[in-house]
């Protein structure tokens, strides 16, 4: 299997676009002939805004029909069977009008586990999050940082083998990003696929193992990081990198 | 106005000493507005929520219909109730008229338009924010409509006591079904009525004051459970 | 979360049907009459001593006239009490109830504003007064809803030869109200209006309004009562209808219809069987 500029990837990609489409008004606001995405660590978006990105990850997870174009998972076309196995995080978070706990309970009861079982979870999850003590507080209560952690580790309750998210850190402080970035990494170390969208190079080169630059709708590069960051292939790396603004 | 004042002392004096025809009255008011509005909220609620999540063609129009039929006359429902439950009449075998359930019947026609409104109000917006969120956690349309209503629950509140509201208030409708029969259909504002058209005016003014402040009593009851929830959902910045 | 629903769903039936059954027992009769023996408070007085004496409850549902009528032709009541003699004859003929009997009689007096702009206080002749009214174009609020009260008014001014639909909207006020709500009307734009004398009396708005025209023998107004035909109506509970029209026109409720006094005058005058 080929990627974009021939380079040999992987032979099972977790993910696929072919031909991924998206237009408004005239005007093309997706063009994706081919990406595959699957390496052992997280996969980072970067890209200036009006690249495409969120509309990129959202077509993945199903959010958005493209105009034309599929959209593979391990192989098959993606359908409710593959989204089940999805999950995301957003650039807000949007918790529910409850409790930290009841935000947790919420995916796990619609998993039909028993309430023991439930309790036992969510504690468990709320402490690798680092919100125990938190249950019964109002979810719309907590600080940006403490309710981007808690989207995540409601997300990371459906049990996801892909995991999106759509520049979770860009509205907290080098504090909370760190906290989350952590979450973020242990997941990806049992196994949970990371997409990310950021908008932060730095954030970039700390978790990415291979990265994909959007431009204008197009990607413009996909590389491992290390070679990414060392040095890019395409004339647009080069200028995103250097900080010029790319149009 | 003759005898103002000593007729308010009269009204109050009923009140203070527990006057068992007084409180009748007032503890039947309350048990038909009541049950009227627990009976609208269980139909209008998912009406109203589905009605929010839905998309079919002729929608709009739907909306539009239930927005106006918050202002449908209450004398109107009740010469339709009425004619419904006249022995004469398609449901006459229940033997319904002139009895508590004919009133609340009709309040609850008058009050679902205004339940399944608001609530269709309140669940779009709360859909509009939702609907990413919970479609990427895999929940239906259909499914999202409980958790829409229970996260507007403190809209839905408002729109509860909105529908109270006009329940204790309503008297043309319940006149006609309920017939103002002492002892048994009798409610505050038929009470009033009667008193108004015997001529006896502060009474009915006093009374009336004994209403609002009944109707004052209830809302604000059901508003501190609205408010003390208030206060956990604090939007942070 | 689904449970608490379910819950609150069928507390709620419950009630419904709680609250239909305590209405459901079977010992009372409806009685369709008007709002002057509603309002005069003959009825509150005196049912109770039936009540004792049989155990059935009476419900008065008190309307206008026409409304009674109609109400009892639909069958939404076992016995009818009102004051238009012509109509209850009328009803009975059509079939909608088997016999009529006299029952009780006061009289109708004209009330107007202590002003008195026609003059035609202290007068006992209604036709010639209302004659005057017409004239000077004084306000004058009538029923306007088909009463027992409408009907008389309606013969008078037939009497005096003036035709007052053209005059509706000016000077002659059409509430399409009850006695007592076109009597406030009447206080509120001081204007002339007829009632009969036991409404008057236990009205409590009486600002600026005294009886001005009194005693003609056409004054005369004569209530009946109807038991609702049960060969129109199956459900109707003739037995418990009966006894009452019994009691009224018997010896126990005529004078029963005597006793009752409001500020020391007497209202109703028992007439049964005369």
């Amino acid at each position: 299997m080929r990627d974009w500029d021939g380079a040999e990837m992987l032979t099972q990609p977790r993910m696929a676009v072919e031909n991924l489409r998206i237009g408004r008004n005239g005007s093309t606001l997706l063009d994706v002939p081919y990406l595959a995405l699957g390496g052992p660590g997280p996969t980072l978006i970067l890209g200036p805004n009006g690249a495409g990105k969120s509309l990129l990850l959202r077509c993945m997870h199903g959010l958005i029909p493209p105009d034309g174009g599929t959209v593979w998972q391990d192989g098959a076309l993606l359908g409710e069977d593959q989204r089940a196995r999805q999950a995301m995080v957003f650039q807000t978070p949007v918790l529910l009008r409850r409790s930290v706990a009841a935000n947790l309970d919420f995916v796990f009861r619609r998993q039909g586990i028993r309430w023991r079982s439930r309790k036992a979870r969510i504690a468990a999850l709320l402490d690798e999050g680092g919100l125990s003590g938190k249950q019964r507080q109002a979810a719309r209560s907590l600080s940006g940082g403490e309710a981007q952690r808690l989207a995540i580790l409601r997300a990371l309750a459906c049990n996801p083998e892909i995991l999106f998210l759509d520049e979770p850190t860009s509205a907290l402080d080098p504090a909370a990003t760190q906290a989350v970035e952590a979450l973020i990494l242990r997941a990806s170390a049992r196994g949970t696929r990371i997409v990310m969208v950021t908008h932060d190079v730095g954030q970039a080169r700390r978790l990415g193992h291979d990265i994909v630059l959007m431009q204008a709708g197009k990607v413009a590069e996909h590389a491992q990081a290390a070679d990414f960051f060392a040095a890019p292939r395409t004339a647009a790396g080069r200028a995103y990198l250097s900080g010029a603004l790319v149009i | 106005m003759q005898g103002f004042s000593e007729e308010f002392r009269t009204a109050f004096g009923l009140i203070v000493t527990g006057d068992p025809g007084l409180w009748d009255i007032v503890l039947l008011s309350l048990k038909v507005s009541l049950l009227a509005v627990l009976i609208a909220a269980c139909i209008g609620m998912p009406i109203g929520a589905a009605l929010a999540v839905s998309r079919f063609p002729g929608r709009r129009f739907v909306i539009i219909l239930l927005n106006a039929l918050m202002g449908l006359p209450p004398v109107v429902v009740g010469l339709l109730v009425y004619l419904m439950l006249s022995r004469s009449g398609p449901l006459g075998v229940l033997q319904l008229l002139y009895t508590p359930a004919a009133m609340i019947i009709a309040q609850v026609l008058l009050v679902i338009p205004i339940i399944a409104a608001l609530t269709r109000q309140t669940v779009e917006s709360l859909d509009a924010e939702y609907t990413e969120q919970l479609r990427s956690l895999g929940v239906s349309r259909l499914a999202s409509i409980p958790v829409l209503l229970w996260d507007g629950r403190l809209a839905l509140l408002t729109a509860l006591l909105a529908g109270f509201g006009r329940a204790i208030a309503e008297v043309g409708a319940v006149i006609v079904v309920g017939g103002n029969i002492n002892h048994v259909t009798r409610v505050m504002t038929t009470t009033i009525a009667l008193e108004t058209s015997k001529g006896n005016l502060a009474l009915a003014l006093a009374l009336g004051a004994i209403l609002v402040g009944i109707a004052f009593l209830v809302t604000a009851l059901v508003s501190m459970i609205g408010i003390s929830r208030e206060r956990e959902v604090l939007y942070h910045a | 979360m689904k449970k608490r629903w379910l819950l609150a769903a069928a507390v709620a039936l419950g009630c419904a049907v709680g609250a239909g059954q305590i209405q459901a027992k079977d010992g009372f009769i409806v009685v369709q009459s008007t709002t002057s023996t509603q309002n005069s408070g003959l009825l509150d007085a005196i049912l109770p001593s039936f009540e004792a004496a049989t155990g059935i409850e009476v419900r008065v549902v008190a309307v206008g006239t026409g409304q009674a009528i109609r109400n009892a032709m639909n069958g939404d009541g076992d016995v009818l009490l009102v004051h238009a003699k012509s109509a209850e004859e009328a009803f009975v003929v059509e079939g909608w109830g088997v016999a009529r009997l006299d029952v009780m009689y006061n009289d109708f007096v004209l009330i107007g504003p202590d002003a008195d702009p026609a003059g035609i206080g202290g007068g006992n002749d209604i036709v010639a007064a209302l004659y005057l009214v017409a004239a000077t174009q004084a306000p004058f609020a009538s029923r306007g809803d088909d009463s027992g009260t409408h009907k008389a008014e309606l013969r008078y001014w037939m009497s005096a030869g003036i035709d007052v639909s053209e005059a509706s909207g000016s000077w002659y006020r059409e509430t399409g109200a009850g006695m007592g709500a076109t009597l406030n009307i009447a206080a509120g734009m001081g204007a002339y209006a007829l009632t009969d004398r036991a409404t008057w009396i236990a009205h409590g708005n009486k600002d600026g309004m005294r009886v001005l025209v009194e005693g003609d023998r056409r004054l005369f107004n004569q209530y009946g009562i109807i038991l609702v035909n049960p060969a129109r109506h199956a459900h109707v509970k003739a037995d418990a209808g009966q006894q009452f029209i019994d009691w009224l026109t018997g010896a126990e409720g005529q004078s029963a219809i005597a006793g009752y006094r409001l500020n020391g005058q007497q209202l109703f005058f028992p007439n049964a069987g005369h």
